[in-house]
């Protein structure tokens, strides 16, 4: 069976499936059923195609990063723009997707978990545009460390719920988007921001990512003339790093490197590099937990990669040998973000430079004509605050 | 087979006039000391069948009351070992069937096959995975089932004739019978169409059927039996109990009044 073929059933190989309340179950099945029959409706995908285009801004560019090239000394290196989309990030393109989707569904309400804030932004930005009432669920400490995304929702017309429970994070955050849902589903789509959750959502929100790999593709082509030797991406929940890997699953010569959140060393979000199998959200997956199969307390300086499970299809990848996964910490990241705010004028979101960090590490052992490709998920003006208490420092020193 | 003294439990019932009374508190709520000989005060209050919580971090299927009963009882040391603990000891003392309800991902930890062996050591006739439809269910299934415990399935009003008996064909012990859409959690009064639900689901199995989630008051107890249920499960209310710091004492008045309820 060929890697593009996957799912099968719902499943990964051992991973995915459909682990939830059984008051969801015919929610998903519905789910899968619209998704499937609407992907292949020219009418359907022609009106995702304009909002893309027209609204969202889609192609975004694929940039050769001259000088972060020079830097590394070795392989050349292209920075997919994500972080222009619309919305400072690449989740627009799911949340567009699986709004347009929830709309012909008949549904009146979207509700959505956030970590980073960025994927509530694209959902409240979606629900805004395409016309549906929007509820974003974020945990309370994650709220904390991103003031100016929850004003931004609330001015887009999205009502934000505060989660208090468990870590108070993105985890708890899905567990009460997961509640909602269950209370609500008749007339509510959960819109997940990422490749987690049960069947069909890894699925589905992986396909409306993977403009993000076949553009790569068409462009990396004109550009080189030939595919990339490396393709590099952040890996939170996974959503980008699918959406650039999936269209290259089948060819081999293409590698693949997802970049965890390390945190701290002791404290990190790593649910691939060091994480065990078990199940979470819906998904049989790669965790972060104790030996009693209790969920660990993650930690990394990106909200956006601060989740204790990932994707099933990543955790496929990984089963392969297909993908390699590395841990980046805080520090490496955050030498990351500035250097590619110097050396190439673009402030990065703090997931997006753990990827920017671990292809210079890659590329400086790679030859000079070898093509690297990092996905720039999104851009870095929402940690400016992060960034800033990160380094202990007043604005105008030490910069 | 332990699961048969769960079906044994809801003839009884029957038999006496009555309908069973399903009572479910957390496992170490407050805490591993305290919580058997609350648990114990379902069992003198005239429980017919126990579940027992295991605590878990993640609970998506419930509400606050019950999620704050697993925080104070992780918070206290808590573990699926624990709960064995206090399960054999309210088997030993009470003697009334029990029922452990968890989240899968501490039983795929600790294994399924080790832990249908350990729960069946300690007493437990079944167990309640809520986040484990049947679909994925074959390897829990498989061990519960060379340990005689029986897997509890959940149907609920979103869930259709067909798949309903397909559900009930792989029930064990008795069928859960969610009433409501959401999570667990006391509500003021019954889903109007209760008794259209409960009709329904009467239709598809054979098996003994209790009804759970938001049934809090013996008035609740009253209408899901008179709609041709043949139990109700009552969680958050008790729990509540436990989590003001009410005594036992207090639990098993509660009990004795829903209790009086089954009676027809």
């Amino acid at each position: 069976m060929r890697l593009s073929e996957y799912p099968k059933g719902g499943k990964y190989g051992p991973f995915g499936g459909r682990y939830v309340p059984e008051i969801l179950i015919p929610a998903l099945e519905e789910l899968e059923e619209a998704y499937l029959a609407l992907r292949d409706d020219p009418d359907f995908r022609a009106q995702l195609t304009r909002y893309l285009r027209e609204y969202a801004g889609r192609p975004t560019p694929l940039y050769f990063a001259r000088n972060l090239t020079r830097y590394a000394g070795g392989a050349k290196i292209y920075l997919k723009r994500e972080d222009l989309l619309h919305g400072g990030a690449h989740k627009l393109n799911n949340a567009l997707g699986q709004a347009l989707l929830a709309k012909r569904m008949g549904k009146r309400r979207l509700i959505a978990e956030t970590g980073a804030g960025q994927h509530g932004t694209a959902t409240a930005i979606a629900g805004a545009v395409v016309g549906l009432e929007v509820e974003i669920y974020m945990g309370a400490l994650d709220a904390e460390r991103q003031r100016m995304n929850l004003f931004r929702m609330e001015l887009l017309g999205a009502k934000v719920n505060l989660v208090d429970s468990g870590t108070k994070t993105l985890k708890d955050a899905i567990n009460e988007a997961l509640r909602d849902w269950a209370t609500n589903v008749r007339d509510t789509h959960y819109l997940i921001g990422s490749v987690v959750g049960p069947h069909p959502y890894p699925m589905m929100v992986r396909d409306f990512q993977s403009v993000i790999g076949r553009e790569i593709r068409d462009q990396v082509l004109a550009a080189e003339g030939r595919l990339p030797d490396l393709l590099v991406a952040c890996v939170g929940g996974g959503s980008n790093a699918m959406g650039t890997f999936y269209p290259f699953a089948d060819e081999e010569q293409v590698g693949l490197l997802g970049a965890e959140g390390g945190g701290e060393g002791e404290r990190h979000a790593a649910s691939l590099a060091r994480g065990t199998v078990g199940v979470l959200h819906g998904m049989r997956t790669y965790l972060l937990q104790d030996e009693w199969g209790q969920i660990a307390e993650t930690y990394s300086i990106a909200p956006g990669l601060d989740y204790p499970a990932v994707g099933p299809e990543h955790a496929l990848y990984r089963e392969l040998g297909r993908a390699e996964y590395v841990a980046v910490t805080d520090a490496e990241a955050l030498s990351a973000f500035r250097l590619l705010a110097r050396l190439e004028g673009i402030i990065p979101a703090l997931e997006s430079a753990h990827a920017v960090h671990a292809a210079i590490q890659r590329a400086r052992e790679m030859p000079r004509d070898a093509v690297v490709v990092v996905t720039l998920s999104g851009r870095g003006d929402k940690d400016l605050d992060l960034v800033l208490r990160a380094s202990g420092e007043g604005p105008r020193e030490g910069w | 087979m332990g699961w048969i003294r769960i079906t044994e439990a809801f003839s009884a019932a029957r038999s006496r006039g009555e309908g069973a009374l399903v009572a479910y508190l957390m496992g170490g709520d407050p805490d591993p000391g305290a919580s058997p000989t609350y648990i114990a005060a379902l069992a003198e209050g005239g429980a017919d069948v126990i579940e027992i919580g295991i605590p878990f971090s993640d609970p998506v299927a419930d509400g606050p009351t019950i999620q704050a009963a697993g925080v104070r009882a992780l918070r206290a040391g808590t573990t699926p070992e624990t709960v064995l603990r206090i399960a054999a000891a309210v088997k030993r003392d009470a003697g009334v069937p029990l029922v452990l309800m968890g989240y899968y991902n501490p039983i795929i930890r600790f294994g399924e096959e080790a832990f249908c062996a350990a729960a069946a050591e300690c007493g437990v006739d079944g167990l309640i995975v809520p986040d484990l439809p049947p679909e994925e269910a074959a390897p829990l299934e498989e061990a519960a089932g060379r340990h005689g415990l029986g897997l509890v399935f959940l149907v609920t009003p979103e869930t259709r004739g067909d798949r309903a008996r397909d559900i009930a064909a792989h029930t064990r012990g008795f069928l859960y019978l969610v009433s409501r859409y959401g999570t667990t959690g006391e509500r003021r009064g019954l889903p109007p169409d209760i008794m259209g639900l409960i009709g329904r689901i009467r239709g598809a199995t054979d098996l003994p059927l209790a009804v759970g989630f938001g049934i809090s008051r013996p008035e609740h107890v009253r209408a899901v039996l008179a709609c041709g249920a043949d139990g109700a499960v009552v969680g958050s209310r008790l729990v509540r109990e436990v989590g003001v710091g009410s005594p036992p004492e207090a639990l098993r008045r509660l009990m004795r009044e829903l209790k009086a309820a089954t009676r027809r």
